[in-house]
């Protein structure tokens, strides 16, 4: 284990976490707003903000899925000192991280059941750009307009059609994040 | 503070709680199992919304506690002091200028706002259970969209009593899919679920149930096309500030059958006072 793996973390753990949980509720409850968590620092190729996510969500009860460049040895590490999720696969999953294209394909991933649709995985996608632009949102959480530099429409519309299972999706680019509930419509 | 973690609560279970809040705000109206656990209070004094204000609150928060409308009686001011202690936040009885209200019972008068948070204490989260006590069979019902008993026992209210008797804790329907129990509001405050640009979280903590309402969600009040929705209140003014669009409780005030009707919402009636009106039974 490199020293490096014992860094990273959040500082002061329960005010910092409770401030990032916090941005992280308000893009979850208003899809399509950006908001800024800071306070991790993890390995490349993660981002702060998905970092951040991760210390505020995973712990040793919440399996998780590294797609891609993500599935390297210092993020393991680092997930493993900082957080004690277990490593798992798409479909034994409640967290994946990764890119948009390294985490295809989606079917993969539990979307809970139909008695019981909160038991879905999460889905926090590292993005090149985030801007509130792209795709129309529509659904709970929007007033009366919102947009979002989206990767792709189809997947999210085929996911807003499981409702109320679903997958969730965190978007991270930097220490900006935004969400996009199974409830969302994209257009 | 420092005999305790911020806001009382270990990080693994806020995580947990946290976990169940981003479900629950993403499948608005539905009801997600969490771990509730042992608070330093008996179960029916708010334990699920203690636990949620814990998990939400950060140390920037303003905090405000009503019970039934009112920030000075007994859970209201303990409940305040607990989180005083255990996560040193500022408090306060103003409506407008807290970030988190915990709430027993009543939405606020005043209109919340964008980046304020609404947590309900709930008793019983499951809208169905006084009609169908067995948990397999309301989970059943909400996945299969049955709510046809829920109808029923609207319509029995008007056969019974010729209008739908149900004062409290009126049954909704959220974004067109679940059934919920707004927790034992008025339906004076129904209209108020809908649309709000506050987020509304609602914990239960014996029944450890989460479930929520993002800003700006449709909530409907279940009703008949030939008995629409009325939400209802006392038919008087305030007594003390003269307002006729809030909430009222009836005290009474004599043993010779006298009475008064004040705003059950005691920081909207001293705000009214403040500003000067005056209702017919001001001192």
């Amino acid at each position: 284990m490199q020293a490096h793996t014992l860094q990273g973390g959040f500082a002061h753990p329960p005010s910092e976490a409770a401030q990032a949980f916090r941005r992280i509720m308000e893009a979850m409850a208003r899809p399509g707003t950006i908001h800024s968590v800071t306070g991790a620092a993890p390995p490349a190729p993660l981002s702060p903000a998905s970092g951040a996510a991760l210390l505020v969500l995973c712990d040793p009860d919440t399996p998780l899925h590294l797609a891609g460049a993500a599935d390297c040895p210092a993020v393991r590490d680092w997930v493993a000192f900082h957080t004690g999720a277990p490593i798992a696969a798409p479909g034994d999953c409640l967290f994946a991280l990764g890119r948009w294209d390294e985490l295809a394909p989606l079917d993969a991933y539990p979307t809970g059941r139909a008695d019981y649709p909160d038991r879905s995985a999460t889905l926090i996608v590292e993005m090149d750009r985030l801007e509130e632009e792209g795709a129309r949102l529509r659904g709970p959480g929007i007033e009366t307009r919102a947009h979002l530099s989206l990767p792709e429409t189809g997947a999210f519309r085929a996911n807003a059609a499981l409702y109320p299972m679903g997958l969730d999706f965190l978007f991270t680019c930097g220490d900006r994040v935004a969400a996009l509930p199974r409830s969302t419509e994209v257009f | 503070m420092t005999d305790y973690n911020f806001a009382y609560l270990d990080e693994q279970t806020k995580r947990m709680i946290r976990r169940a809040l981003l479900k629950a705000l993403a499948i608005p109206g539905y009801q997600v199992p969490f771990a509730s656990r042992e608070m330093p209070m008996p179960y029916g004094w708010g334990t699920g919304g203690v636990q949620v204000s814990a998990a939400v609150l950060t140390p920037e928060d303003r905090f405000k506690v009503i019970d039934q409308g009112a920030d000075g009686t007994t859970n209201a001011v303990s409940i305040r002091a607990f989180f005083e202690r255990t996560a040193g936040v500022a408090t306060t009885t103003a409506t407008h200028e807290a970030s988190v209200i915990q709430t027993r019972h009543r939405i606020p008068e005043a209109p919340l706002r964008e980046g304020q948070i609404l947590v309900y204490q709930v008793p019983i989260p499951e809208p169905l259970r006084f009609l169908e006590p067995r948990e397999s069979e309301t989970r059943k019902m909400h996945e299969l969209e049955e709510y046809g008993l829920m109808h029923v026992k609207l319509y029995e209210d008007i056969a019974r009593h010729g209008h739908i008797a149900t004062s409290y804790a009126y049954p909704v329907k959220v974004e067109g899919r679940y059934v919920m129990d707004p927790s034992p509001i008025p339906k004076f405050d129904n209209p108020k679920l809908s649309n709000s640009p506050a987020i509304q979280l609602f914990g239960a903590g014996r029944e450890q149930r989460i479930y929520a309402l993002p800003p700006y969600c449709e909530v409907v009040s279940l009703d008949f096309e030939d008995h629409p929705f009325e939400p209802s209140k006392a038919d008087h003014p305030c007594g003390l500030c003269g307002a006729t669009d809030s909430y009222l409780d009836e005290v009474i005030v004599d043993d010779a059958g006298g009475r008064m009707f004040v705003c059950s919402d005691t920081d909207y009636c001293d705000t009214r006072q403040a500003a000067g009106y005056r209702g017919k039974d001001a001192a």
